[in-house]
């Protein structure tokens, strides 16, 4: 935990509220986001017992499953489910984006699905893991949609790995990285009691909010495992009612009894999630939020139309080395670039970088921007700028930083004293090498902010082709001729 | 000593096996190992693919080859904003360049991992990978297809690498990226011939026992010392000042250990008290004039502002440390962090522990890595810094890591190596 983020979490506890972490919101929230609250039954590991799903806060649609442990039921349950979600999904490809510029084709909508939180998440890979390899044919055949919806499922939870992207989000990590609460990080898990410390209801304060939120009655678990107090006591009796129901009346009686104390559970967690939506989009979206979600609609269009042309790449139940490697090197520099572009859109993510001495902000006392650097080959223009600061600043001379308000000009630092940093000036000053662009350049009396972090395209790493992995990670993969057989379904630990 | 380098140049030199893996606890000799076996093959008329991980690393090295063997050839491949050091500019027989293809006439070609990645053509048959167990298990892969067969060299009680992004989706799998390159190696080539250096000869004995036991429960070693070659005098007597400091001191001196215990206190991660503490030890220990008496010097030599190191776990606990220096006698003393400090020696170190002050027990303060690191840099002495209450705090936050299906068990556990740290330290001497 930084220094502001504990200075933070203490206002919170002195204040009652949750204070703020960041100036703007850094997370795209969709037109048309699609909130999914699933609820597992307890003892398996991804046996669903309900979902509540939907794009309108009005107009939840809920889907139980009479018996969970019933495959047939289970996946009658996910075709419904399925035909929700993709028509939620192609809903999202149906206009492009007109804007985009070049040859390349984007659609100006992308799926985002809100759970929640983590565990949700969590169960969206293993419902994505449990369904994408059945097929409408064969033994235990599914409804045609069934895979097609587990291929959609993993497919957003891959994406929720990437540093930055906002196709499938937990609502408490969303909500975690805007606010600091007066309380841990592992309460913070709880939805309930962390929209209890952001925006408590009535005259209540944070602390007396998250406090109700303990109770399950109130707020139930938000999902996907449930209060084992409505297991034994509600969950149970309902279950085996439906099971003992002798004739159609008694049958319908008693799925219409467990669907309401089903709904009872997840209501007050649908709403909660909306609450939150409409949180988040009253704060102003930061700089870069709309190229990060461009990002995902890119994703999103290529994935689309290779899925539809059956040329999408097969999801395959683990990576090989080189798949490992390469997924590595591309998430470690998108969250560099995420960790950037936080920094450079928002002056209180940037203030840990002024604490710790790397960045600082300060007033420009003297500028020399026709300065001219004969010394090498050509003469280039490298104007020279002062900044008086009273930042704790720790910069070595040579250290280049970054203004956010100037992206494309890169400084280097040549003295640092106790009250001034001189900055040597490159880049982003216009064709001229006598005469830099107008406003390229700070002029003296302008507030400046300059800071290591650069949201720079970093070039991907070079990796061998799978056909080349080296002997020390095991060779290359066996070519495994694929047959159909009943051994499909058998894991490692069956 | 001269008998495992042996048998590691006769496994590596021998036609079979495609790895050997050297394992060395700290100070053992392992760069001493590293230069003897680059000559040996490059005498022998073979090209040698050197990799290490950091740049530092890469000119320590080409300092110590050129220097053992001064007609060799040798190239320093490198990237283009790097800056040659003095210490490999000197040397007449280096060529450094940012292309592999002016090394034709080098004997022995020297690079980072990161740079050897982006080499693309050319192969070497054997190559020495230094550091080994600081190198992440995909660079391993990109660079594994420029060599036949490598030696690896590494301390496994070092730090781990680690990644910026928290992704559990490869844990268990043989190849997991995240994993150290020696770790993925094994687990591919269990047959391979694994190493061990037996003798530490920086620790004194007073330290290499403790940080055998405490890091390497399984696989100990011993001091090349006696306790008679090691002794630390302060030239000066303790006048005046704080008797606590010049007490800590004087234990520490005594024997090569002191804990400077602060009053138990939950603080930010610069606790400006354990920063204050860690200043006043170090110009004390400075001002009091320390001499250290070794196998080296018999007649003492004086230790000086480039013979002291302070350690600490975070950077901003770095910088706030360097800050109280500025100004005093101690404003050269070397401050840095585990990561940076890996690899270096001195006589005497302070070091801030990683749990001081805090309210919690994290994985990234827990790990065994980071205290052995912090605690094995020393020849002499070293103070350990810390608020009262650790103790307590590790019972209360036993080890709770998730626990993954083919994963193996990493030892030493960073809670138990901590706790016998601890109890050493607390212990009566």
């Amino acid at each position: 935990m930084s220094i502001l983020t504990a200075l933070a979490r203490a206002e919170a506890v002195e204040s009652g509220r949750a204070q703020p972490l960041t100036t703007v919101r850094h997370t795209h929230v969709a037109e048309r986001p699609l909130v999914l609250v699933p609820l597992s039954l307890a003892g398996e590991a991804a046996a669903p017992l309900a979902a509540i799903v939907g794009t309108d806060p009005g107009e939840p649609r809920l889907l139980v499953v009479a018996n969970p442990r019933d495959r047939t039921q289970r996946f009658d349950f996910v075709a419904e489910l399925a035909r929700v979600v993709l028509s939620y999904v192609d809903g999202c490809a149906r206009s492009v984006d007109t804007g985009a510029g070049g040859t390349k084709l984007r659609y100006a909508e992308a799926p985002q699905v809100i759970v929640p939180n983590r565990g949700g998440v969590e169960f969206v890979r293993l419902l994505g893991r449990s369904t994408r390899f059945r097929r409408p044919f064969g033994p235990y055949p599914v409804h045609r949609t069934v895979p097609i919806l587990g291929q959609w499922l993993t497919f957003l939870r891959e994406r929720a790995d990437h540093p930055g992207s906002s196709m499938l989000l937990a609502m408490t990590s969303v909500l975690s990285e805007h606010w600091a609460t007066g309380q841990s990080g592992l309460e913070d898990a709880n939805l309930a009691a962390l929209l209890g410390w952001i925006d408590p209801p009535g005259d209540l304060d944070g602390a007396g909010a998250a406090a109700l939120a303990e109770d399950p009655l109130r707020s139930p678990p938000a999902g996907p495992s449930t209060d084992p107090t409505f297991d034994n006591e509600i969950l149970a009796p309902a279950l085996a009612a439906v099971a003992r129901s002798i004739d159609d009346f008694a049958r319908e009686r008693a799925l219409a009894a467990l669907t309401a104390a089903v709904a009872d559970q997840m209501r007050p967690t649908w709403d909660l999630t909306w609450q939150a939506v409409r949180l988040l989009r009253t704060r102003p979206a930061g700089a870069s939020v709309e190229t990060r979600w461009a990002m995902d609609r890119d994703v999103f269009t290529m994935y689309h139309m290779a899925l539809a042309e059956g040329t999408a790449l097969p999801q395959p139940r683990r990576d090989s080395a080189v798949a490992a490697a390469g997924r590595l090197d591309r998430l470690e520099r998108e969250q560099a670039r995420y960790d950037a572009q936080r920094a450079l859109d928002d002056p209180l993510v940037m203030a840990e970088f002024r604490l710790s001495g790397e960045a600082f902000t300060g007033t420009v006392v003297a500028a020399s921007p026709n300065r001219v650097d004969t010394s090498g080959k050509k003469a280039a223009l490298r104007p020279h700028i002062t900044v008086q600061t009273d930042d704790p600043v720790r910069l070595e001379p040579g250290a280049h930083l970054v203004s956010p308000a100037r992206l494309a000009q890169q400084a280097t630092v040549v003295s640092v004293s106790s009250v001034d940093v001189v900055l040597e000036l490159s880049k982003g000053m216009g064709r001229s090498t006598k005469q830099p662009a107008p406003g390229s350049v700070p002029e003296v009396g302008d507030r400046v902010t300059y800071g290591p972090v650069t949201d720079a395209y970093q070039p991907p790493g070079r990796f061998p082709s799978r056909d080349d992995t080296p002997w020390t990670h095991g060779g290359p993969p066996p070519v495994i001729e694929y047959h159909a057989s009943d051994n499909d379904a058998v894991e490692d630990w069956s | 000593m001269s008998g495992v380098i042996e048998s590691i140049l006769s496994d590596f030199g021998s036609a079979a096996g495609r790895g050997v893996v050297v394992d060395s606890p700290p100070g053992a000799g392992k760069s001493t190992l590293v230069v003897r076996a680059a000559r040996t093959l490059a005498e022998a008329g073979e090209r040698l693919m050197v990799v290490a991980q950091t740049n530092e690393q890469v000119d320590d090295l080409i300092d110590r080859l050129a220097t053992a063997a001064p007609n060799l050839a040798i190239g320093r491949l490198s990237a283009s904003t790097y800056v040659p050091a003095q210490r490999v500019v000197k040397h007449g027989t280096v060529t450094v360049s940012g292309a592999v293809s002016d090394m034709n006439a080098s004997a022995v070609t020297i690079g980072t991992a990161a740079k050897w990645a982006t080499v693309t053509d050319g192969s070497w048959e054997r190559a020495i990978v230094d550091e080994a167990y600081q190198m992440r298990s995909d660079m391993l892969l990109r660079v594994a297809g420029r060599f036949s067969r490598a030696l690896f060299v590494g301390d496994p009680g070092q730090l781990d690498p680690f990644s910026v992004v928290a992704v559990e989706r490869w844990a268990g799998l043989s190849w997991d990226p995240m994993q150290s390159a020696v770790a993925v190696l094994l687990r591919h080539n269990p047959d391979l011939p694994v190493h061990r250096l037996p003798v530490s000869w920086r620790l004194p004995p007073s330290a290499a026992s403790v940080v055998s036991a405490a890091f390497y429960p399984f696989t100990p070693f011993e001091a090349g010392t006696k306790p008679a070659d090691r002794r630390l005098e302060f030239s000066a007597r303790a006048l005046g000042g704080d008797h606590g400091l010049d007490a800590t001191l004087e234990t520490a001196r005594r024997t090569g250990w002191a804990l400077h215990e602060l009053p138990a206190r939950h603080t930010v991660r610069t606790d400006r008290e354990a920063v204050a503490a860690i200043a006043d030890l170090v110009t004390r220990l400075l001002q009091r004039g320390p001499v250290a008496y070794s196998e080296h010097a018999p007649d003492g030599r004086p230790v000086t502002v480039d013979r002291v190191a302070v350690g600490a776990a975070h950077r901003d606990q770095v910088a706030a440390i360097r800050q109280a220096l500025a100004g005093t006698v101690a404003a050269d003393v070397t401050v840095d962090t585990a990561n940076r400090l890996q690899g270096r020696e001195y006589d005497v170190t302070v070091i801030l522990h990683p749990l001081s002050g805090r309210r919690d027990a994290s994985a990234f303060h827990l790990e065994a890595g980071r205290l052995c690191v912090l605690a094995s840099r020393h020849r002499h002495a070293c103070v350990v810094v810390a608020r009262a209450g650790i103790a307590e705090l590790l019972d209360t936050h036993p080890s709770a890591e998730p626990v993954h299906l083919n994963v193996p068990v990493r030892f030493p556990d960073g809670w138990e190596a901590n706790q016998a740290m601890l109890a050493h330290l607390s212990g009566d001497h």
